[in-house]
């Protein structure tokens, strides 16, 4: 019901106030009707490249890469929490980095790999990260895991590169994994069921059989 | 968000001269300040001019034996460098008390530079504050100010400025180097860079109009002990309410900077020729002239606290 779908997002997002691109993306003629006081919004083309595929969009320049996956893609795995980087339910990879990707525009993201959690692992084949999260329990809600996966496995690979984080001990020496590593780079990722220690545990568990 | 048209800068120079031509022009490079800002209408530019294909992403050493980081290296970039690591090791420090791995992995050197302040008030659209809309009156004095400034404040704003890289530039003397629409370059110290609130809180820095970021250097090391102490609401991810910045040498002389405090990283060079005689002395000298206000007097001790358990980790 693609329709309903729509209305059902252009409502939702004009009374939440702060998510009226989706609108704007979704039903242009909404454009029409509210133009900005800072002038006519500007559309533009785009190409996004997400999980190894391609994607021409035209989208208003205002979209973030968030809305984009979501709205657009109907990628909804990368989540909307607080849309201004404080939660990290929207974590992305971009080149293999995780980034808030309600923090940057789509169109700054023109030639970049994206990868989102429906990226990382199907059902069928998890990525061992989703595995060990399942296994040892890591969310309760669950709204707030596809970002911490995301995360986890960049964190994982932010170690093995020797990135240096708040509490490693010595900056000359190489970065070893431990607890209050994985809960100090876990910072940006806010789970309100608490979640915390089960998440430390499926990360320790991937970390070791990565060697 | 308001709306805006976008486009990508092809030189340094081309971007200064974009964002001269047009007043409501922005740079926007890693974003997450800037569209954070956006959301909430606190920034409204007309107009974007993306420097992130512009390179400037290196580090490189100079002819006197510091480093040039380009603009658009980014934090996690900066931090993680191995020379700056080894020999700055206060900068990677400070960077890494900062945000989040998320907002690392985006922010720039630059950037980081030009972040504004975390006041509620400037976040408030709909209570008055002389930085956001000139003329309308601080909220924050007289509010809820515990976050904000002890020293160097105006009856205007009463402000800080919230990063913690900037701490760490200013206690290592870094400069900032610029390109201005005529293609003219300069270089100013970063002790000289952001300005104190005065009746002008809206006007953050000497940069001019149009004027842009293309490096900031560092001079050639100077040895010491680099720590950087930082005191928050919560043990990761969160706003310095105080921070120290210090190079201590064998000698117990050094150099120190504080952030969370003052409009800008706050250093003085006359306190630290108090060092050797200990905290009490030197945060005396430091916060000379301190107007705390009843929420935030606290400052006061904590810098004092901060700067003498850093200088207690520096001797052993």
């Amino acid at each position: 019901m693609p329709i309903l779908h729509d209305l059902e997002l252009n409502r939702r997002d004009l009374m939440v106030g702060g998510g009226t691109l989706a609108a704007l993306t979704a039903v242009p003629a909404v454009v029409q009707a509210q133009p900005s006081p800072a002038g006519a919004p500007a559309l533009t083309k785009v190409s996004l490249t997400v999980n190894g595929q391609s994607h021409d969009l035209e989208i208003d320049i205002r979209t973030t890469l968030l809305d984009a996956l979501r709205e657009r893609l109907h990628l909804t795995g990368s989540k909307k929490g607080c849309d201004h980087g404080q939660c990290g339910a929207c974590t992305v990879l971009i080149d293999g980095r995780r980034v808030n990707s309600c923090l940057t525009l789509a169109i700054m993201n023109e030639g970049m790999e994206i990868t989102t959690i429906e990226g990382l692992g199907t059902p069928e084949n998890l990525h061992p990260m989703q595995e060990a999260f399942i296994k040892h329990d890591g969310y309760q809600c669950g709204y707030c895991t596809p970002g911490q996966i995301c995360s986890g496995v960049a964190v994982l690979g932010e170690i093995k590169a020797g990135i240096p984080s708040h509490v490693t001990p010595d900056l000359t020496q190489p970065v070893t994994l431990s607890d209050a590593e994985i809960r100090e780079r876990m910072s940006g990722n806010i789970c309100r069921c608490g979640a915390y220690s089960n998440i430390v545990e499926a990360m320790t568990e991937v970390a070791g059989r990565q060697g | 968000m308001r709306a805006f048209t976008y486009e990508r800068a092809t030189s340094p120079v081309q971007a200064a001269a974009a964002a001269a031509a047009n007043p409501d022009a922005k740079f926007i490079a890693g974003g997450t300040n800037l569209l954070d800002l956006m959301k909430l209408e606190i920034e409204t530019p007309a107009h974007l001019i993306d420097v992130n294909g512009l390179g400037l992403d290196t580090i490189e050493a100079t002819s006197e034996g510091g480093l040039r980081i380009g603009a658009l290296v980014r934090n996690t970039d900066l931090a993680a460098d191995e020379r700056v690591r080894r020999d700055y090791g206060v900068l990677s420090r400070a960077i890494l008390a900062g945000a989040s791995g998320q907002l690392r992995n985006r922010a720039t050197t630059a950037g980081n530079l030009l972040q504004r302040t975390r006041c509620p008030y400037f976040y408030d659209t709909a209570q008055p504050c002389n930085k956001r809309q000139p003329g309308s009156g601080c909220s924050a004095i007289g509010g809820f100010s515990r976050q904000l400034g002890i020293v160097g404040t105006s009856e205007a704003c009463i402000a800080t400025n919230p990063s913690d890289m900037a701490v760490a530039m200013r206690v290592l003397d870094a400069t900032v180097e610029t390109v201005k629409p005529d293609a003219t370059t300069r270089r100013i110290p970063v002790a000289e860079f952001h300005r104190l609130p005065g009746d002008t809180p809206q006007i953050e820095t000497v940069l001019e109009r149009g004027e842009f970021i293309t490096a900031v250097t560092l001079p050639a090391p100077v040895g010491g002990k680099h720590l950087y102490r930082k005191v928050r609401d919560r043990a990761s991810y969160a706003f310095a309410l105080v921070s120290v910045a210090a190079v201590i040498q064998q000698d117990g002389t050094g150099r120190i900077a504080v952030g969370g405090v003052a409009h800008k990283p706050w250093r003085v060079e006359a306190a630290e020729s108090e060092l050797p005689r200990g905290a009490k002395v030197a945060a005396e000298r430091l916060l000379a002239g301190a107007t705390p206000t009843h929420e935030n007097a606290f400052k006061v001790p904590l810098v004092e606290r901060t700067l003498g358990s850093v200088l207690d980790e520096a001797r052993s």
